[in-house]
């Protein structure tokens, strides 16, 4: 029990803290760039234009079945060779944006492609241009359907933000590997706060997912 | 990158096999598991719905590489010793068995609700029905996302790199130290995932416009 007292010194736990702000921070810049990347990329690749859009596809294809682990490395042990020398937090967040605009261009694509055909048809009836139907009538309604997958890809984001521990990016799992390292007993109560620490953070993600799906239902 | 194939292809191919093998294993380990809970959280025992509940939502919200550490570094200190392998497909197991729960709930309970009524009046137990008459239905439905499961399994083995479990990423990351070519090795080792995952995505693809 001493262990766990001595572990949660308000040293340890702000020293965390900070580590979680990291977190936070790299979310929510790799949340917000990835939300608008992929928006852009799942458009181009349901619009089918030519060759344009299955080169698009191709490369969405090929990034999001690489591990994220190996895009951190790239873009930070790799990008230097090509003489582009990043910071850690901003290889954190070149990475995380790579692979989460991908994943997101998917769940764009496949919730446009949900809408009923019916709407577009509507759209261009209506007098309206092919990319005013997809962005005025399409997109919103597709919006709607896609906040379940949306957030838990954002979770699945806050949750990778750990993987960058490998470039000592300063967030909270690296700040927990410091604290237990220099004490063996504080270990268990170490992993506990990280555990509890993530799990609120991601449970609360997903119970404003659950709040928005019902208000927009 | 050819050159890099040439001189390295013995570490690369051994860090190819040893993703594979922690993947099939965690994948085999957390179907059975995931099943499991699957069911818990559909049981009419309220107690076992909370257990089921609690279970998926706790080690869905935990980054994987927590979940590994914990094994790799609490493990040896109160348990066993146990190598970077190991502790990497335990948690690998128990973090996958968590999605796999929820895909495999979901595929139970667009299993017609007849099918189970059916089967407990019938006589068989609820073990039995699920067994015999409700998973088998459900599994063909849950095959397309769990095979997107499985190619998230072979891409979050990465973090056997972590735990010195010398996968694929692992491998790459010692060859790039050690020839001090990073990019050609991270582009062969990208090459050696990819000939794995991208083939699996376009084929489960495939199978949900089939089975659409």
């Amino acid at each position: 029990m001493q262990n766990f007292i001595d572990a949660y010194s308000w040293l340890n736990i702000r020293y965390l803290l900070q580590g979680l702000w990291v977190t936070v921070e790299v979310s929510v810049a790799s949340i917000i760039l990835s939300y608008i990347i992929g928006t852009v990329l799942g458009v181009i690749r349901y619009a089918q234009i030519k060759y344009f859009s299955a080169i698009v596809g191709f490369v969405i294809d090929l990034i999001r079945n690489l591990p994220l682990l190996l895009i951190i490395f790239f873009t930070y042990f790799g990008l230097p060779n090509l003489g582009f020398k990043p910071a850690i937090i901003e290889a954190a967040i070149l990475a995380m944006t790579v692979f989460e605009s991908m994943m997101i261009a998917e769940i764009v694509r496949s919730g446009i492609i949900a809408v009923d055909s019916g709407q577009m048809e509507g759209a261009l009836s209506n007098g309206l241009t092919y990319w005013q139907g997809l962005r005025i009538i399409l997109l919103p309604q597709a919006m709607k359907n896609m906040i379940p997958a949306l957030v838990s890809q954002f979770i699945s984001l806050v949750k990778d933000t750990s993987l960058a521990t490998i470039i000592v990016l300063p967030e909270m799992m690296y700040h927990a590997q410091i604290i237990y390292g220099q004490n063996s007993n504080y270990i268990i109560p170490m992993f506990i706060a990280l555990a509890v620490l993530y799990f609120v953070v991601c449970y609360a993600l997903s119970l404003l997912s659950r709040y928005f799906e019902h208000r927009l239902a | 990158m050819i050159h890099i194939f040439a001189t390295q292809w013995q570490s690369l191919l051994y860090g190819l096999g040893q993703t594979l093998l922690c993947s099939i294993i965690a994948l085999f380990f957390s179907l059975i598991i995931g099943s499991l809970f699957a069911i818990f959280e559909i049981m009419p025992n309220k107690l076992m719905r909370i257990i089921g509940r609690v279970y998926v939502e706790i080690f869905r919200n935990i980054p994987l590489l927590v979940i590994t550490m914990f094994f790799f570094v609490v493990l040896p200190l109160y348990v066993t010793k146990i190598n970077g392998f190991t502790a990497g497909t335990i948690g690998l197991t128990i973090y996958t068995s968590a999605f796999i729960a929820e895909t495999v709930r979901s595929g139970i309970q667009s299993v017609d609700e007849g099918q189970m009524e059916g089967a407990l009046s019938n006589g068989l137990s609820f073990w039995q029905s699920m067994r015999f008459i409700v998973l088998p239905q459900a599994f063909k439905i849950v095959i397309p996302p769990l095979g997107n499961q499985f190619i998230n399994l072979v891409k979050n083995s990465s973090v056997l790199a972590f735990v010195a479990g010398f996968d694929l990423m692992y491998q790459g990351n010692m060859i790039a130290n050690d020839t001090l070519q990073t990019m050609p090795t991270f582009f062969a080792v990208g090459i050696l995932y990819l000939i794995i995952t991208m083939p699996l995505s376009y084929y489960m693809r495939h199978l949900e416009k089939k089975l659409a």
